[in-house]
């Protein structure tokens, strides 16, 4: 069940300045009931993104017109907190396809990387160098290379390069998935279990 | 060079390594619940797989059930659908399921210790951060999200980096009236919501050495509030003592050649950490949390420190440097799997006994499990908390996450025994503050945050 091949991309960027983001604010748990994993992008931020009365918070930054775009960027420690991969859903549902931060928290960034949504750390002041940019200019565009691990901002051209394994690039360059390959190996797991009798 | 326990763990079940280091790592138990797995099973359906293992499965409902009225069928059709799913997926791939009215039902990191699933030396995950409660029995467990839980039934493998190791020491005695989850909350203070992510933490030293089991299961069930993948305590007597006679365990002789093993399972002297903190017990007091997140802790009697994130305090009704003492409470929890044992329940009871709830506040009192809840009544915790006007609920994680009935009212206080003080973590506008069960107690009879060393006189 292959998830979608990643491909280089030029977009422009939600930027969520705050630190922290658990996945109860991602998400929040009474939206969790489903049996499926679909349809979870329309409650993405549900509780910082519309106010009790269901009405759009005008000031939170995607219901804002002046962003738009498939980068989500956020403040460090993105997504502690619950393992709930519901999370990694409702953002690559709502359509972002790259979350950039300075700190991501473990479980998410696998639940990412299990969902073809890239985590793209950067250091705390090239985060804040993009935050900036978008201050500046809420539409400015973004350019993300995965096969060159490399995120630029357009406008400068200042570009870093990002981290990720060997095994989950070549998972998200082919769109290639964990189960297929576990399940492709199954004889030698057997043989592991046979040997540790 | 020596090598740490996880090390020894991780490496004992480590099928093969991919280049860039990801690990197909062998898992010994995988726990599930009707959250997370619906989807995992669905996906196995879609590629017509089957599960490999179900015999290192064991299933349970907990996340969404009520905790009043359990023989009743479940009213809310959402949570309802969730729970049949469940059931129909462990009768479909023969997977033990113990679901609600069942007497081994509970939540799913109360229930695994409990009937001796979970062993020392065993690999465990689980679709649940807290997962890093089996910890507590030297075990390397952590959560994963839905597609690992995936991975798991199709292979009883995953693909995992290895973390980084960090040993946090707690040296000397806790002082009267601090107890394992002020122990946790203060580490976690001390250390940052982040300060442990990319490590699984070993937990050592004379204060831990001196927690019951389940004191420890409470301090390892938060090691994820720091960021840290898993949290570890290297078995011992007292884990030994804890397990022998659990259905699940070996018996006998073979129980005795359990233990000669599991006595391997330590961190060698000459081993290297990538990283070491060293608290001293005597400096913890009991704890209670003032902002966002289990970072922001502090002593019950202490100021909100100045430099508090004002976007939490905001959220909670507090200001910088004003006291928490005194301020009005309106609900309390204890349970969840962080502070639903026995022990937890035994005392809070032991505490309020001879007081009464204060009036105007609601407390929740919701065992972990079908069998701490036994043991409550057959020990006479529920006519001591009748009599102090407290009432036993039944199993379930209840209003740690609010997903079923039981949810704290928008701008409402809670103290609670859970493990998370999220934004609406207990309900929309909900705010938490997260305690012990004596600081719970102090509050519940008190109507106000109080310093339960005062109030019990400890």
């Amino acid at each position: 069940m292959a998830i979608p091949k990643f491909e280089t991309f030029t977009s422009g960027a939600v930027p969520l300045e705050v630190e922290n983001i658990d996945t109860d604010q991602i998400i929040p748990a009474r939206f969790l009931k489903t049996t499926e994993r679909t349809g979870f992008g329309e409650n993405l931020f549900r509780d910082w993104r519309y106010d009790a009365s269901g009405a759009p918070v005008p000031t939170f930054p995607l219901n804002d017109p002046r962003y738009g775009g498939r980068i989500l960027v956020a403040g460090r420690n993105f997504g502690c907190g619950s393992s709930r991969e519901h999370a990694a859903w409702a953002l690559a549902d709502y359509g972002f396809r790259v979350v950039v931060s300075s700190f991501f928290a473990d479980i998410f960034r696998n639940n990412a990387l299990n969902n073809g949504l890239l985590p793209v750390r950067v250091s705390d002041a090239f985060l804040a160098e993009i935050f900036g940019e978008l201050r500046r200019d809420p539409a400015a565009q973004f350019t993300v290379n995965l096969e060159e691990q490399r995120f630029t901002i357009v406008s400068s051209g200042r570009s870093v390069e990002f981290e990720i394994d060997a095994y989950k690039k070549r998972c998200l360059l082919n769109g290639y998935d964990d189960v297929d390959y576990l399940v492709s190996i199954g004889d030698q797991i057997a043989a592991f279990e046979a040997a540790r009798k | 060079m020596g090598r740490t326990l996880l090390d020894k763990i991780w490496d004992a079940h480590t099928v093969r390594t991919e280049e860039g280091g990801r690990c197909v790592l062998y898992i010994d138990r995988q726990y599930i619940h009707e959250v997370t797995s619906p989807v995992a099973f669905a996906g196995l359906e879609r590629r017509g797989l089957r599960v490999a293992r179900p015999a290192q499965i064991t299933a349970t409902v907990d996340h969404n059930i009520p905790t009043v009225d359990q023989h009743l069928p479940i009213a809310e059709p959402e949570s309802r659908r969730q729970v049949e799913t469940l059931a129909a997926n462990c009768a479909r791939y023969g997977i033990e399921y113990f679901g609600m009215g069942d007497p081994h039902q509970g939540i799913v990191h109360i229930i695994g210790p409990e009937q001796g699933f979970t062993q020392p030396g065993m690999t465990i995950v689980c679709g649940d951060s807290h997962t890093s409660t089996h910890g507590a029995l030297g075990a390397v467990a952590f959560g994963v999200g839905t597609s690992e839980v995936e991975m798991v039934l199709a292979s009883q493998c995953i693909l995992q980096t290895k973390p980084r190791t960090m040993r946090i020491t707690i040296d000397g005695t806790l002082r009267p009236g601090v107890e394992a989850k002020d122990l946790i909350l203060y580490v976690i203070s001390r250390i940052g919501a982040a300060g442990g992510t990319g490590h699984f933490i070993e937990f050592a030293g004379e204060a831990i050495r001196s927690l019951s089991m389940e004191g420890r299961m409470t301090v390892c069930n938060m090691s994820i509030e720091c960021g840290a993948r898993g949290g570890m305590v290297a078995p011992d007597e007292t884990t030994f003592a804890y397990l022998r006679g659990r259905a699940r365990v070996p018996q006998g002789a073979a129980f005795d050649a359990a233990v000669a093993r599991w006595r391997e399972l330590y961190s060698d002297a000459d081993a290297v950490f990538d990283k070491e903190y060293r608290f001293d017990a005597a400096d913890i007091a009991p704890m209670i949390t003032y902002g966002t997140n289990p970072g922001a802790g502090m002593a019950v009697d202490a100021a909100i420190p100045e430099d508090a994130d004002r976007k939490a305090l905001d959220y909670m009704g507090f200001t910088a440097g004003e006291r928490l003492l005194g301020k009005p409470v309106d609900y309390v929890f204890v349970g969840s799997c962080t502070n639903g044992r026995i022990e937890d329940l035994r005392r809070f009871a032991h505490l309020v006994e001879g007081r009464h709830r204060a009036e105007g506040v609601t407390v929740w009192i919701v065992p972990g499990s079908k069998a701490v809840e036994a043991a409550a009544r057959a020990e006479g915790l529920d006519r001591i908390l009748a009599a102090a006007g407290f009432e036993l609920r039944q199993p379930g994680c209840s209003a740690c996450l609010a997903m079923n009935a039981d949810k704290v009212p928008a701008g409402k206080y809670c103290l609670s025994t859970s493990n998370r003080n999220f934004e609406g973590r207990q309900g929309p506008g909900a705010r938490t503050m997260l305690c012990g069960a004596a600081v719970a107690a102090a509050a519940a009879v008190c109507g106000h945050v109080a310093d339960p060393r005062e109030v019990f006189g400890m």
